[in-house]
């Protein structure tokens, strides 16, 4: 029983990014009714954010102490952060302790910013363009970014900390008398994405300018026609699907240490879930990171891979094969969206 | 048309051509008038540098090619002559090999068996080169050491770590300096004994490929002949990013140690992971709750920061060594570059250097005169004391490090502490161990 | 000619002439100068380019006919790729058993998964296409093993029974590849000048495999099934009203596709007899989309030039270091020579990714038709400059 409670958060856990991700593709997908492949390397910005501004925080001055040898047996040079120095190494420490919750605010306008430019600079010329070319220059454009990433910060995985205060366990079984201890930033993780989610869709349900979205999303032309600048919305809202991606990502640090191509890895992944939500639906994409998650940390238990040796490297798959066979437009996907 | 003023080999070949008239069956690129495949003819002498520059080891492949480079340098007199110095054999006189200056071409691996082949294929057919070498993972070592078993030149392998490399798909053509998994083993366990007793039960994490396999298998065995216990051996996806839901039962499962046979951001995740989920503070069974990396990479620790504090397992090498070889390789790259040189570079550099003097001693470029010069060849001073190149499987037998996390690091580089230095004689093994069986060397073969 | 109109011959002798001459064509210069960084005209890449031009010639079948989008052909090319290295295994290594029972299995594999696939349309369709290769290559990888030897790839051993043939020569090697005694590795080499080209056996072999392909898809493409095929694309529903069923068009046209990667599988394992589970990867399904859309969807030339420009950049930039760069611009005085190369730096040797990515983005933003309607637009340029320089040499003669 408490296997499976365990397996379950593990699932809720997992289906969080999955869920930020694959909103964020819907997302502009809805709304502008392009393919973006570099989806996945917005997530990988995002996470890069956390880096950089770890980097930042760290930036130090060097002292050179006589007393101590570097490896070659030349005096050591001793660094300090500029922020330690500053602060004082008590306040400058936590500072730096703090770095990745910190960077959810640096990382807000960064991502905004990088899809206002994507979108005006590079997406906007490919709206008339078939989806197959729409695939193949986002797919180039991730490409490129990760390359620059990997320029500047190497292919090897970057070690970013939650603060200290965030990085024990916790037992959430306490309550109901259980002994079901979990990682306290994983928590965390679970209820940052919930919060982010429940945000988009009442900002979508309950303003006037999501109001608006929804009537573009549902009829462009209608609403292009009632005098209201559709596109420049539609900018805005790709803006907005970045930063859920780039905040998916910032937050996602602490449990995997970034690396260039983990937007490669995420890629496929959420357009699976897409797909098994249904081109086009809010709702789906994210019961679908949900669901998928749950599925794939109970299929990797042993109990389940000594009677399917090999289930968990491929239930992805065979769930969403399951359900596109029986659910011909996946679980909430409108008719006629992506079926050419 | 044709303009016979050029080189000897050209004439040659032009003559043999006309001569023949129909095409002859040569192999790859050698002319009908070399002995073997791409045999040097003129004052240079060509090696191939095959590295992962794009993917997950990039930035193990950036390291490999600094030490190659270096190497070459050192070969061709410049710089101080890094490890030439030190070790024992002299025939490398810093001319160059054979009198020849070394060149080199590069390639990307890809860490893929395809694009490896493709690249040494196309160093060999195009590019002339005499000898391959690198590579950061089993998969592509054997591919590349299968290649180039056909095509006639020596393979040199960089990091490989399995058992399969010099076992079941070793290759007369192929030579391995680095460890593998049974060594790694054989060192951990006494070690593991001292600080952890006799009476544990250990859970495997393995990542599922023929790697994972090798080393879970002697890591198994090597633990198991303490009296230890195995409880479970799980296998997880290559592409695992998120090992939670198979961290998450060996909470419950009874066990008081965690093997994590897994290598590069794999490991990194794992461990993380592992560390997050507070097995570090547990206490099964009476005991405290222990994590065993047995193969560790210091390019890969720093990914993993803190969380490898501590932890113990097994590497080739590590540049806090004090031998004199070791000092020597570490101030020459550091001095080059302002870095420490990873275990993947030291044995890239030594396998390059290790070619050069058997092509030297054996006074020939033939693949079959240069493998019967490294088979049974001792030598010392390239920093794992004195080392055996074993004639019967082309591994090398040396000391082998077992490492822990530091708790206390004074630099960015200084993230693992040499906890004992295995001798040699404690992982050597027979050469029809059961672990290792099933090869065939083959005889080497020179091409053309 | 050959039952083909006179536009679709010249193509073909076209694609003849180029993929005969290609050992002259990809050598341009000498050896020993610094440009002979970017010859192509090796054994190995050749190879390359025409097997991958099969694969995307096959591809545009289903793609470029039915705009079906499948993202799991690699699949069927690893498929044909182990069926290949199993018959050197077991029967012998004569290629022609190979290549036929690659092209038998990766049809049959084809069959199994398009006729599931083929129930949905679109990304529908496109997804459970992925999910099917990406469920191969994951068991491949690991479950599957004892077939497909893992990570390592399928190889040749000394031990293997080959039934027909010999499990080790006389000199105890592994036999090699050959086509009825012809090795498939036996390379000519003529050495005119500075040059040398090198002519393989093997590379002719597919090249001739390959013309035959080219010229069953032109037959395809021009016969009153591609033009089914076609109306597919451009409105599969009003043919369903007029109460035909489609499926089966669209089923043929991707187990043929399957049966053209299986095709290019099994000739790669031929050429080199090892097969391994990355075939079969999601990015080498993308990477023979990529070459389709990239060289031009739906024409007939374009994907294999699609295929030719990918493996270009992967061979010939992924080898290019420092040191090479150092060499090219050696005559510079030394300041300019280090600042030009930190500048090119980046975009070769490991940034051969980054240089792709870049070049993909350029050709499809401003060649929507992909390369081939860059060709087309030279060629119209030229032949307008021409029109020109005849009408400007008509009207005024120079003042001389």
């Amino acid at each position: 029983m408490d296997a499976i409670l365990l397996q379950i958060l593990n699932g809720l856990d997992k289906g969080s990014a999955y869920a930020l991700i694959a909103l964020g593709l819907t997302l502009i997908f809805g709304t502008l009714g392009v393919v973006n492949f570099a989806h996945g390397a917005l997530f990988m910005i995002g996470a890069f954010c956390a880096v950089t501004l770890q980097r930042i925080l760290n930036l130090s001055f060097e002292l050179v102490d006589e007393t101590q040898k570097d490896f070659l047996g030349n005096p050591l040079k001793v660094k300090t952060p500029y922020v330690e120095a500053w602060f004082g190494p008590d306040i400058g420490g936590s500072i730096i302790d703090w770095a990745v919750p910190l960077a959810i605010l640096f990382a807000i306008p960064i991502m905004i910013g990088v899809g206002y430019v994507m979108e005006r600079g590079l997406i906007k010329h490919f709206y008339k363009r078939p989806h197959a070319d729409q695939i193949l220059v986002t797919f180039g454009l991730a490409i490129v970014l990760q390359e620059v990433v990997k320029y500047f910060y190497g292919a090897n995985p970057i070690q970013t900390p939650a603060p200290d205060a965030l990085n024990g366990v916790v037992n959430l079984g306490a309550a109901i008398g259980m002994d079901i201890v979990y990682p306290v930033w994983r928590v965390v993780y679970f209820f940052f994405a919930v919060l982010i989610i429940g945000g988009i869709f009442s900002f979508l349900q309950f303003t006037t300018f999501g109001m608006v979205v929804r009537a573009g999303m549902a009829d462009r032309e209608t609403v292009g026609l009632l005098g209201i600048n559709i596109d420049r919305r539609f900018t805005i809202m790709f803006g907005i699907a970045a930063a859920v991606a780039g905040l998916a990502g910032v937050m996602y640090t602490p449990i995997n240490s970034p690396n260039y191509h983990m937007g490669m890895d995420f890629l496929v992944l959420s357009f699976v879930v897409v797909v098994v939500g249904g081109m086009g639906s809010l709702p789906g994409a994210v019961l679908a990171g949900f669901l998928l998650g749950v599925l794939e940390s109970f299929a990797s238990m042993n109990e389940v891979k000594s009677l399917l040796p090999g289930i968990d490297q491929i239930i992805i798959y065979v769930v969403a094969i399951i359900i596109l066979l029986t659910r011909p437009r996946g679980l909430m996907g409108r008719k006629g969206v992506m079926e050419e | 048309m044709s303009n016979f003023n050029a080189s000897r080999r050209r004439v040659l070949k032009t003559g043999a051509i006309a001569g023949a008239g129909v095409a002859l069956p040569t192999i790859f690129t050698a002319s009908s008038a070399a002995a073997f495949t791409n045999e040097p003819t003129g004052g240079t002498v060509t090696l191939g540098f095959n590295v992962p520059q794009t993917g997950p080891y990039a930035d193990e492949g950036a390291d490999e090619l600094r030490a190659y480079e270096l190497a070459v340098e050192h070969l061709n007199g410049g710089g101080d002559g890094g490890m030439m110095n030190t070790f024992s054999s002299k025939a490398l006189q810093g001319n160059g090999i054979l009198g020849k200056k070394v060149e080199y071409v590069t390639g990307d691996t890809q860490t893929k068996s395809d694009a490896a082949r493709a690249s040494a294929k196309s160093m060999i057919e195009k590019d002339g080169a005499v000898m391959i070498t690198g590579g950061s993972s089993s998969g592509v070592a054997i591919a590349v050491q299968g290649l180039c078993q056909e095509a006639g030149v020596i393979f040199m392998a960089g990091l490989t770590h399995s058992n399969d490399t010099t076992g079941k798909d070793k290759k007369a053509n192929g030579f391995r300096h680095f460890f593998n998994g049974y060594m790694s083993g054989a060192a951990l366990a006494p070690v593991l004994k001292n600080l952890y007793g006799t009476d544990r039960v250990a859970y495997h994490l393995t990542a599922d490929y023929t790697w994972g396999w090798t080393q879970e298998e002697s890591i198994a065995a090597a633990t198991e002949a303490l009296g230890w216990q195995t409880v479970n051996k799980v296998r997880t996806p290559l592409a695992a990013t998120d090992f939670s839901s198979y961290i998450a039962p060996v909470l419950n499962s009874g066990a008081d140690v965690l093997v994590l046979n897994h290598y590069g951001g794999n490991m990194v995740n794992s461990l993380t992971n592992a560390v997050q989920f507070g097995l570090r503070e547990k206490v099964v069974n009476g005991k405290n709750f222990e994590i065993v990396v047995p193969l560790y990479s210091r390019l890969m620790a720093k990914g993993a920061g803190e969380n490898v504090k501590g932890i113990h397992g097994s590497t080739n090498w590590h540049w806090t060594l004090q031998d004199e070889g070791s000092m020597a390789f570490v101030k020459s790259f550091g001095t080059k570059y302002g870095f420490p040189p990873s275990q993947a570079a030291h044995t890239c550099y030594v396998q390059t250097l290790l070619y050069a003097d058997a092509v030297e001693r054996a006074g020939s470029f033939n693949p079959c005169a240069v493998a019967e010069s490294l088979e049974g060849f001792e030598f010392d001073g390239m920093g794992n004391g004195p080392t055996l190149y074993r004639a019967e499987d082309h591994q090398c037998f040396k000391d082998v490090l077992v490492v822990r996390g530091k708790e206390n690091p004074t630099s960015e580089f200084d993230l693992l502490e040499v906890v004992e230095v295995t001798p040699r004689a404690q992982v050597e093994y027979a050469p029809d161990h059961p672990m290792f069986a099933g090869g065939n060397l083959g005889a080497c073969n020179p091409g053309a | 000619m050959f039952g083909l109109d006179k536009k679709d011959t010249s193509k073909l002798i076209i694609v003849a002439c180029l993929a005969l001459l290609a050992p002259f064509i990809l050598n341009p210069f000498p050896t020993d100068s610094a440009l002979a960084q970017f010859n192509a005209g090796y054994p190995d890449l050749m190879q390359r380019f025409v097997i991958f031009g099969i694969f995307a010639i096959g591809f545009n079948i289903l793609f470029g006919l039915t705009g079906y989008l499948s993202f799991g052909h690699a699949a069927f090319l690893g498929v044909g790729s182990y069926s290949a290295v199993w018959m050197f295994k077991l029967i012998g290594m004569n290629v022609i058993p190979a290549i036929v029972l690659s092209v038998i299995v990766a049809g049959l594999f084809a069959l199994l998964i398009g006729f599931v696939s083929l129930r949905r349309s679109g990304i529908y369709f496109s997804i459970l296409t992925l999910a099917f290769a990406q469920m191969s290559f994951n068991l491949a990888y690991s479950v599957l093993t004892p077939i497909t030897n893992g990570e390592t790839g399928l190889q040749l051993t000394l031990e293997d029974p080959r039934i027909l043939g010999v499990s080790a020569t006389t000199d105890g090697s592994i036999p090699v590849t050959n086509l009825f005694g012809l090795e498939m590795r036996s390379t000519f080499e003529m050495a005119v000048g500075p040059w040398a080209f090198q002519f393989n056996a093997g590379y002719y072999l597919c090249a001739l495999i390959m013309l035959a392909a080219f010229y069953l898809s032109i037959r395809i493409f021009r016969s009153p099934f591609g033009m089914m095929l076609r109306a597919v694309k451009s409105n599969q529903q009003r043919m369903n009203y007029t109460g035909l069923n489609t499926r089966p068009y669209t089923l043929a046209a991707f187990v043929i596709s399957g049966m053209y990667a299986g095709l290019a599988g099994g000739l790669m394992a031929s050429m080199d007899p090892l097969a391994g589970a990355e075939r079969m990867q999601w990015t080498a399904s993308g990477e023979v989309v990529l070459m389709t859309i990239l060289g031009g969807a739906g024409t007939l030339i374009g994907p294999v030039l699609g295929a030719g420009f990918i493996k270009y950049f992967e061979n010939i930039f992924s080898k290019i270091n420092d040191n090479v760069l150092h060499t090219w611009f050696s005559f510079l005085p030394d300041g300019m020579e280090d600042a030009v190369v930190f500048i090119i730096h980046p975009f070769i040797g490991k940034g051969w990714h980054l240089t792709l990515g870049i070049l993909f983005m350029l050709v499809v933003i401003f060649l929507p038709g992909g390369l081939v309607e860059g060709g087309q637009r030279i060629k119209g340029w030229l032949s307008r400059r021409k029109a020109k320089g005849s009408n400007t040499s008509g009207e005024t003669n120079p003042a001389e």
